[in-house]
């Protein structure tokens, strides 16, 4: 693309992108500014928050076992949806990169479904399903598979099902950018050479998608770690997530301090893994691709 | 029998036919080049003796075994691409050695193979770099070096040279000649240059909608083209379109808009439209009347460095002609000049009855 020299280019530029900087700025980060101040701010049951400056938040949640296994469970949610996505984006992706034109369209419409529906449709969709009377327990009952229902709804294993499903298009959406700038020949060289397809797929295919299924992963798993629609509602009230823990404190215990800082920790965490772990990836791939 | 057989080859997409009855034979050694326009169903020829497609009918024979249907890693074909289609997160080394290694080839001896056949391709000492860090033509060479390092029996070349420049593509054509000469390996090269074809090949295949037209020695497909394609798309020529007057023992007579050519037949029968073949390096210029066999205005005169092209209006139509830059510069443009040429050295052909083609 053409650039213009730096002193041609005059306010063009800034105005162009005044829109965009704006929204970020107001909407972003000022409330963000406003959350980490509000985090240190001292709070009394009896007169709410007060105008003076604390660390004791932080200490609070830090050194509090309750806060430690909801961060524990967080981050243990997050790693099984990663890679429960990874494990079906994967496979599905190379499946539909294979299909025929119409179909491939179709396909990839229903597998980025999930994106296209409000999260609050979606997973009451999955509680109708996952319920102790719900479709699949029924079924499970019905073919004298288990004698009475599977708690899956209010567990961590129904947050995750539910997670991966929406997550899912972005590992799928991420491993088909890096397949489609796969040369189609390599594979054929790969034969040639005298591998096996299944050689083929693991020493040519998948270490030139490998960037593809990092980016992807990183995408969602800070998704998941922050998510709260679905952990708040599949998870329920008991079954905590940081995201949930930090709306408890601001709507139910009404200690807002405290939930900012909740949500300020959960912030530097996500953006400490995704930032570890593409600064990884990069220095990893740097020598394959430009 | 042949080292490779193709019999009666064909290859349909649906309503759709790419290859249409091959018949190929290839000798242990050779050098052959699958010569034709995109489209003519030469690449598709190579997939199908590398095993990458199926033929839809027809047998592939290999070194004494039918091949057919075999998995393409089960054939030991070394095959180069045309986007090389190297291993991007592997180094030189680790393509190069990629083969041996599925051969399970132990390490010592595969580190001696690779630094062999990188050796042979003049790349010793870059074994440690990425596909990336390398320029195209060394690209090229490592593709090659690919090929050659598991030693296979067959070397298949899809339009290898086709994303180097002019000048590396020449010096390649003699490289891989050579190469191929000394190790004697049997080749065959997908390619729509028949320049490439002709400094490289022993035999050419010209092919042309799904057919082989024609298969000869690069000097038999110049000077003797069986078919107005093969005339017009291996080198330049001149086609003229005339009648038979008379069929003699070793020439026909044809006319050509008044003027009477008496061009050798070859023992093929020719009757009714033909059309008549001049190449532009076997017309000259004369100044004297009376050897000249027409004459003409100078329309256009390019210098080319080693030789002049010029284009020459005449009572046969525009005539080009080459001339090897000896002697003084050719009339300027404008000038009215005798032309002269050998009816020997003519190439007369009967006008292809268009054939309903699939």
């Amino acid at each position: 693309m053409a650039t213009l020299e730096n002193d041609r280019a005059g306010v063009a530029p800034w105005l162009l992108s005044s829109p965009a900087l704006l929204l970020f700025v107001v909407l972003l980060f000022v409330p963000l500014l406003l959350t980490l101040m509000l985090s240190f701010k001292v709070f009394s049951d009896v007169n709410g928050i007060q105008t003076t400056y604390t660390l004791a938040n932080y200490v609070a949640v830090v050194t509090d076992p309750y806060y430690g296994a909801i961060f524990l469970r967080t981050a243990g949610l997050a790693i099984a949806v990663t890679l429960l996505s990874a494990l079906l984006g994967v496979p599905e992706t190379i499946v539909l990169a294979r299909m025929r034109k119409p179909w491939q369209s179709w396909c990839l419409l229903v597998v980025l479904g999930p994106l296209l529906i409000s999260v609050v449709v979606r997973t009451l969709g999955w509680q109708i399903l996952l319920g102790n009377n719900g479709l699949l327990n029924n079924a499970l009952q019905a073919l004298g598979i288990t004698s009475e229902p599977i708690r899956l709804v209010f567990t961590m294993t129904g947050v995750i099902i539910a997670l991966t499903h929406v997550l899912v298009p972005f590992m799928v959406m991420s491993v088909w950018a890096t397949l489609q700038k796969l040369d189609p020949q390599v594979e054929w060289a790969g034969l040639s050479l005298g591998a096996s397809p299944f050689h083929v797929f693991r020493r040519v295919v998948l270490p030139q998608i490998l960037p593809g299924v990092l980016s992807g992963s990183i995408i969602v798993f800070a998704l998941s770690a922050s998510a709260f629609a679905t952990p708040a509602l599949i998870g329920g009230r008991r079954l905590k997530t940081v995201a949930t823990a930090a709306y408890d404190e601001f709507l139910g215990s009404l200690n807002w301090p405290l939930g900012a800082s909740i949500a300020i920790l959960l912030l530097i965490a996500n953006v400490a893994i995704v930032m570890g772990c593409s600064r990884l990836a990069e220095q990893r791939f740097k020598h394959i691709f430009e | 029998m042949s080292f490779l057989t193709l019999q009666h080859i064909s290859k349909k997409y649906g309503e759709f036919t790419a290859i249409e009855q091959i018949d190929l034979e290839i000798e242990r050694g050779e050098f052959l080049s699958l010569l034709g326009p995109s489209g003519c169903g030469k690449t598709t020829t190579l997939q199908m003796i590398a095993g990458f497609v199926t033929p839809t009918s027809g047998k592939i024979m290999f070194d004494g075994r039918d091949i057919t249907r075999e998995r393409p890693e089960k054939r030991g074909m070394g095959v180069v691409f045309q986007s090389y289609a190297l291993f991007p997160h592997m180094t030189v080394d680790d393509n190069v050695g990629f083969g041996l290694q599925m051969r399970s080839v132990k390490p010592a001896e595969r580190r001696e193979r690779v630094a062999q056949a990188l050796d042979l391709v003049r790349l010793s000492g870059l074994g440690a770099r990425y596909p990336k860090q390398l320029s195209g033509g060394q690209r090229q060479r490592v593709a090659i070096a690919r090929a050659l390092a598991m030693q296979p029996k067959l070397l298949l070349l899809d339009e290898p040279m086709s994303n180097l420049d002019a000048k590396l593509r020449e010096e390649m054509h003699i490289e891989l000649r050579s190469i191929q000469r000394s190790l004697g390996i049997t080749t065959i090269l997908v390619t729509h240059d028949q320049v490439e074809a002709m400094t490289m090949s022993d035999r050419i295949a010209v092919m042309h909608r799904g057919r082989i037209t024609q298969i000869s020695t690069p000097f038999e497909a110049y000077e003797r083209p069986q078919t107005p394609f093969a005339s017009s798309f291996l080198g330049k020529t001149n086609t003229l379109s005339g009648e038979v007057l008379v069929r003699n023992a070793r020439c026909v007579e044809v006319e050509v808009a008044g003027l009477i050519f008496d061009v050798p037949h070859e023992g093929r029968s020719m009757k009714g439209r033909v059309n008549v073949y001049i190449r532009p390096e076997k017309v000259r210029l004369t100044d004297h009347e009376a050897v000249a066999r027409t004459r003409g205005r100078i329309a256009t005169c390019v210098f080319l460095g080693n030789q002049w092209l010029l284009e020459i209006e005449t009572g046969l139509g525009k005539l080009s002609i080459a001339r090897p830059n000896f002697g003084p510069p050719p009339p300027a443009e404008g000038e009215e000049v005798g032309v002269l040429w050998d009816d020997d050295d003519l190439r007369v052909l009967e006008v292809e009855v268009s054939r309903g083609h699939a």
